[in-house]
């Protein structure tokens, strides 16, 4: 029994210890300093905005890259797929998961940057003329939000693709034969009967892979550029909230500096829960996971 | 007969599909290539068996040397990570599903648990970091194996938890039925009958522990020389791996690819391992 | 609208497993012809075959002539979505699409093809749920969802959306099975009813239900466990229950087996 509640406690626990370790923070600078936007932790300015920020643009970019990825591979799976062929080609995609995320930084800078770069210019040299938010200019070799939402993408891929099949799994033959007999093309089979039930549960596993990215530290940390300011273009160096803490903790001195750390692993801490918890909710209740 | 599905449609029909098929194929791409580059640089950097019995040299431009350390500093980590957590997750299973099932408190364990294998990994490290540093003064090996634990736990306890509720309950009545004690029912009866179930998911645990890296780097931080001490700081591969990638050295980088080549062969092994055993039962 | 079909040689498989065996029939229209036999003898593969809804599962396949007023159905150059939308299907489990309502369940069959201006929409669900005996009811909550129906509603509600597209003939597998006495008796009225548009092919468990309904049925037999399934008899329903020509036909009617 002490196992099972064990658990329950030591959760508690890092709740209340990641509040104490950063109170002063909280109690000298109420929760405004959270949104300030600059950090310059040398002269004792501590804004969190550009990791905020940070955060939600490579996550958006990353799910807006692995939405329609994601949930393209589980319709196939599922869908298209001969029977006999569904647990292969699901467990393949499904390896990208097993990989550890500091392999993903890895391959990140060294192949993937390389092909990046000349698609950024590219972009910034075209698009960016009109749209600020692919201006440039291109640093260095190419990190910055855009390229974290990438391999962020690649990252969260098997999330959506694993929890959007399960869902897609749940949705009875019923509806897929009463497409069928009124005479429509796969297509429409799953436009028409599929994927209005499952849409619950895909939005769901969406969320749960946004949820992923949130958290997301190392892969991150290699290919954004570590520069803690607030940027219009996606091209640009930035920062997100867990890489600015695996970063600067072990080197920071000041308390304050630890504490405003602390604080922003709070931060992220409650974000992500909630959003889990809410995602979780969601795909119970299309009968997806159990 | 009515006609036949206009040209439209069967078009539209025609391009999703394909675009479904394509997406398959674009999401596969970055694994081969992940793969394919790992195991190139990796082999190119790893020049010999002395590759995994030496640490690297002090300079950081000279060639040779190779990951020992980080190797032994991975295995200790997560072996006391091991250790300590994974029978804690067994025995919390073991209650919530011998001795509570179907219970308020056993929803809500699974719940948090579930919950707890999608928190950031690196607050774990925050939170090894509070009870441990703060308190000892210095990072050390047994502040990382206290974060590696922290992520195997829930893993290690949902995963035990739903590999004990599949086991039949005909086998569980029949041992009672002859006056067995319960713990020792579910002792000689039940957990070797999900053995292999737990067993997968401790692999499944033990694979994710091992290449993580974020709660490492402010805990057990690093250490360039082989270290066997847990309240010293040490390095893994992980570690390795992320300080040789965005060195400016190219030897510490090829030493990283190699670190990568050991890190992804371990845990791939154990990944595939695993479903192969999950595959095998759901068979018979 | 009311066509006829006729049925030579079909044989179908489940991978390498013959189902049944050359099966020939003729369905005439504006008439109810009701499949009946004991449980496994094909009479549900028989009648998905119709539709070319069998090919549809993994490994199966089907041959033979079905003409459809004179068109075999698995020509090659004919397409299996042309096919079902000229032959409609109810099945066994009521299946109204969950997240539609009433009046879009109806109407789903033209979101397909066929724009129609709502008002011709419109016009088509009353017609089609009068057609079914389901107007009454629901009129006034034609955008309410589906599912809140009961399962004998949700079960005319599916043959309003068969309908609704005007198929040339109605396949109706078992579709009272899951509906309790009440329900089933409204269906069995529906189905002489619909008799005057449509052609309608009946397969049921029910040989009560078979000699109510039916002009012409015919009795499936897969005679050892393993074999395939084969027509016995097919005769005017009167005939087939009061005087069979063969003894097995016999057996199943006086109830000695199945």
């Amino acid at each position: 029994m002490i196992g099972a509640l064990l658990l329950l406690l030591m959760l508690g626990l890092m709740i209340v210890r990641l509040g104490q370790l950063s109170a002063p923070i909280w109690k000298a600078k109420g929760i405004g300093w959270v949104f300030g936007s600059t950090w310059a932790p040398a002269n004792g300015i501590f804004g969190a905005l550009p990791f905020i920020l940070g955060t939600l643009v490579t996550s958006a970019i990353a799910l807006l890259i692995a939405t329609p990825l994601g949930v393209g591979t589980a319709l196939f799976i599922s869908e298209l797929a001969p029977p006999k062929l569904r647990r292969p080609v699901g467990g393949v995609i499904d390896l990208l998961a097993a990989v550890p995320s500091v392999i993903y930084g890895l391959w990140g800078i060294y192949v993937l940057l390389p092909i990046l770069l000349p698609l950024e210019r590219g972009l910034a040299g075209s698009l960016g003329k009109v749209f600020p938010i692919f201006a440039g200019p291109i640093g260095g070799n190419g990190s910055g939000f855009f390229a974290a939402g990438v391999v962020l993408a690649v990252m969260i891929l098997p999330t959506i693709s694993a929890v959007s099949r399960e869902v897609l799994l749940t949705i009875p033959r019923d509806v897929r034969e009463a497409s069928y007999a009124l005479g429509a093309t796969r297509w429409e089979v799953i436009r028409m009967g599929v994927l209005p039930p499952a849409r619950a549960g895909i939005i769901g596993a969406l969320i749960l892979g946004l949820g992923r990215a949130l958290g997301e530290t190392v892969a991150v940390l290699m290919l954004i550029g570590d520069v803690p300011a607030v940027n219009h273009s996606i091209f640009a160096s930035g920062y997100s909230m867990a890489s600015v803490i695996a970063n600067e903790f072990s080197e920071a001195i000041e308390h304050l500096h630890v504490q405003a750390l602390v604080g922003i692993g709070l931060v992220l801490f409650l974000v992500t829960v909630v959003i889990d918890i809410g995602a979780r909710l969601l795909v119970r209740k299309t009968g997806g996971f159990a | 007969m009515q006609a036949a599905p206009s040209t439209r449609r069967k078009l539209t029909d025609r391009t999703a599909l394909v675009v479904m098929a394509l997406c398959i194929i674009l999401s596969a791409v970055p694994l081969v290539s992940i793969l394919i580059e790992v195991i190139v640089k990796g082999l190119h950097a790893i020049h010999g068996l002395s590759f995994f019995t030496q640490p690297p040299p002090g300079d950081p431009t000279s060639k040779g040397g190779g990951v020992a350390n980080s190797i032994i500093g991975t295995v200790l980590m997560v072996l006391i990570a091991s250790v300590v957590f994974i029978p804690l997750g067994i025995l919390g299973a073991v209650y919530l599903a011998e001795f509570a099932p179907g219970t308020r408190l056993s929803r809500t364990v699974r719940f948090f648990a579930e919950v707890m294998t999608g928190i950031p990994s690196i607050l774990f490290g925050v939170f090894a970091y509070g009870i441990v540093v703060v308190y000892m003064h210095h990072y050390s090996a047994l502040a990382g194996a206290l974060a590696l634990g922290m992520i195997m736990w829930p893993i290690v306890l949902r995963t035990s938890e739903e590999m004990l509720l599949l086991v039949p309950p005909g086998i569980r009545e029949a041992s009672l039925a002859l006056g067995t004690p319960k713990w020792k029912t579910v002792l000689k009866v039940v957990l070797p009958s999900a053995s292999a179930g737990i067993t997968t998911g401790a692999m499944l645990a033990v694979s994710r522990a091992a290449g993580e890296t974020a709660p490492l780097l402010f805990t057990a931080l690093d250490w360039q020389f082989i270290s066997y001490k847990v309240t010293q700081p040490i390095s893994s591969l992980p570690v390795a791996i992320f300080n040789g990638a965005t060195s400016a050295y190219d030897p510490q980088v090829a030493r990283a690819w190699g670190a990568a080549l050991t890190l992804i062969a371990f845990v791939l092994i154990l990944t595939l391992a695993a479903r192969y055993v999950t595959n095998r039962r759901s068979a018979t | 609208m009311a066509s006829s079909f006729e049925i030579s040689g079909l044989s179908a498989w489940y991978g390498s497993r013959l189902a049944i065996e050359d099966m020939s029939l003729s369905v005439e229209p504006n008439q109810v012809t009701a499949l009946i036999g004991p449980s496994g003898c094909g009479k549900s593969t028989f009648i998905r075959c119709l539709n070319r809804l069998h090919e549809l599962i993994p490994g199966a396949r089907a041959e033979g002539k079905v003409m459809l007023d004179g068109e075999n159905i698995y020509d090659d150059a004919m397409d299996p979505v042309a096919v079902r939308r000229a032959v409609g299907m109810v099945f066994q489990r009521p299946n109204p699409f969950p997240t539609m309502s009433i009046q879009e369940n109806v109407v789903a069959g033209f979101r397909l093809n066929g724009r129609k201006s709502r008002k011709e929409l419109e016009e088509i669900t009353q017609a089609a749920l009068t057609g079914a005996g389901l107007w009454d009811e629901v009129k006034d909550r034609l955008s309410s969802p589906a599912i809140g129906l009961s399962g004998g509603q949700q079960q005319r509600l599916c043959i309003a959306r068969a309908t609704a597209v005007e198929p040339e003939i109605l396949l109706m597998d078992e579709p009272c099975s899951a509906l309790d006495p009440v329900a089933t008796l409204k269906i069995e009225d529906l189905i002489m009813e619909l008799r005057e548009s449509y052609t309608i092919v009946l397969v049921t468990h029910n040989m009560q239900q078979a000699a109510r309904v039916a002009d012409r049925t015919a009795f499936l037999l897969s005679e050892n466990t393993g074999d395939p399934g084969r027509i016995i008899e097919v005769g005017p329903t009167k005939k087939i229950f009061t005087q069979p020509e063969d003894k097995r036909t016999e057996g199943y009617i006086t109830g000695r087996f199945g």
